[in-house]
């Protein structure tokens, strides 16, 4: 599993808001996972979340984007530049030059019948933001 | 057939009556306890909840039946797929979790959206209301089956069915011999 990343904040109001680009390379039908599409597995929700701590609140979650996928799409991701999905907001202005931001790949397993695990990746990535807003770029 | 059932009837005296209504009501009462034994297992008030909309597609159907916990000490993390209620409403909705802010104290607020819905719930939340809480939770998605909760719904959507279905139940348990 492998991430890089760009990054920067805008000024918005009350609250920060982060600008974050990403590649993702997943593979997970081969490697630790082994063969996690079995008879029982409906569907993989896969999502990237961006963990870190302000201090207006000691802990922070916030799901950048998400990915369906069903047993029989191909289980390789190769996805380069992606934007997020979903507005990075921080609930206040903790993203200007919280140098720890972590992103983590996890996925929610829907089987068929019976329990709904939340599994996380192994690997993950520590982001920095910069101690200044950027107010030339958008997108 | 039907001349052997009224036959039985007129031949059963009270005694056997009050039997099988006692018998009945044993079956009920059962229920009735583990029911609230789940309740009180799971820490949910609901532990068991009907999938009603297609708003978490393709992963729950409507008509699939969800299992619960709601344990006090569970944190609420992004992914995981929370019931929640909206403050005045009774419907529960389940959703996914996609964006938390806890305190230091274990004061904690969170975002939900829906897999198959375009924007987030905060359209669904209470005028004025950004955020839901942990007060709003009824319980954690643990595990599923598709499915089966099909029943309730069909129930509801057409009254008569249900009182169909009680009619025969009834007419089950009164006439049932023990051998």
């Amino acid at each position: 599993l492998r991430k890089n990343v760009e990054d920067f904040t805008g000024p918005r109001e009350r609250s920060d808001l982060g600008f974050v680009t990403f590649d993702i390379t997943a593979d997970i039908l081969n490697g630790k996972i082994g063969s996690i599409f079995d008879w029982n597995v409906k569907q993989l929700f896969l999502y990237l979340s961006a963990e870190y701590s302000t201090k207006n609140n000691a802990l922070n979650q916030v799901v950048l984007w998400d990915k369906i996928m069903l047993r029989g799409d191909n289980p390789r991701l190769s996805l380069k530049d992606m934007k997020s999905k979903y507005f990075f907001f921080d609930d206040g202005n903790g993203l200007k030059g919280n140098r720890n931001i972590t992103l983590t790949l996890s996925w929610n397993v829907v089987p068929n019948a019976g329990i709904l695990p939340l599994v996380t990746g192994s690997g993950h990535v520590s982001v920095p933001f910069p101690d200044t807003y950027e107010t030339t770029k958008s997108y | 057939a039907a001349m052997d059932l009224f036959g039985d009837l007129r031949r059963m005296n009270k005694r056997q009556l009050y039997y099988q209504v006692l018998n009945f009501a044993m079956i009920v009462s059962s229920a009735l306890m583990i029911w609230k034994g789940l309740i009180v297992v799971t820490g949910s008030e609901s532990p068991i909840v009907v999938v009603l909309s297609g708003s978490m597609e393709p992963a729950f159907h409507r008509g699939d039946l969800l299992f619960l916990t709601n344990f006090h000490d569970d944190p609420i993390r992004a992914g995981e797929i929370v019931v929640f209620k909206v403050e005045g409403r009774d419907i529960p909705i389940v959703h996914r979790v996609i964006k938390v802010h806890e305190k230091g104290n274990g004061n904690i607020k969170f975002l939900t959206k829906g897999d198959n819905n375009e924007v987030d719930d905060r359209g669904l939340y209470k005028e004025g209301q950004n955020w839901l809480e942990k007060k709003d939770v009824v319980g954690r998605a643990r595990g599923f089956l598709p499915y089966v909760g099909m029943v309730t719904i069909i129930m509801n959507d057409y009254p008569k069915f249900k009182y169909a279905l009680l009619a025969v139940m009834g007419a089950y348990v009164l006439l049932k011999r023990e051998s």
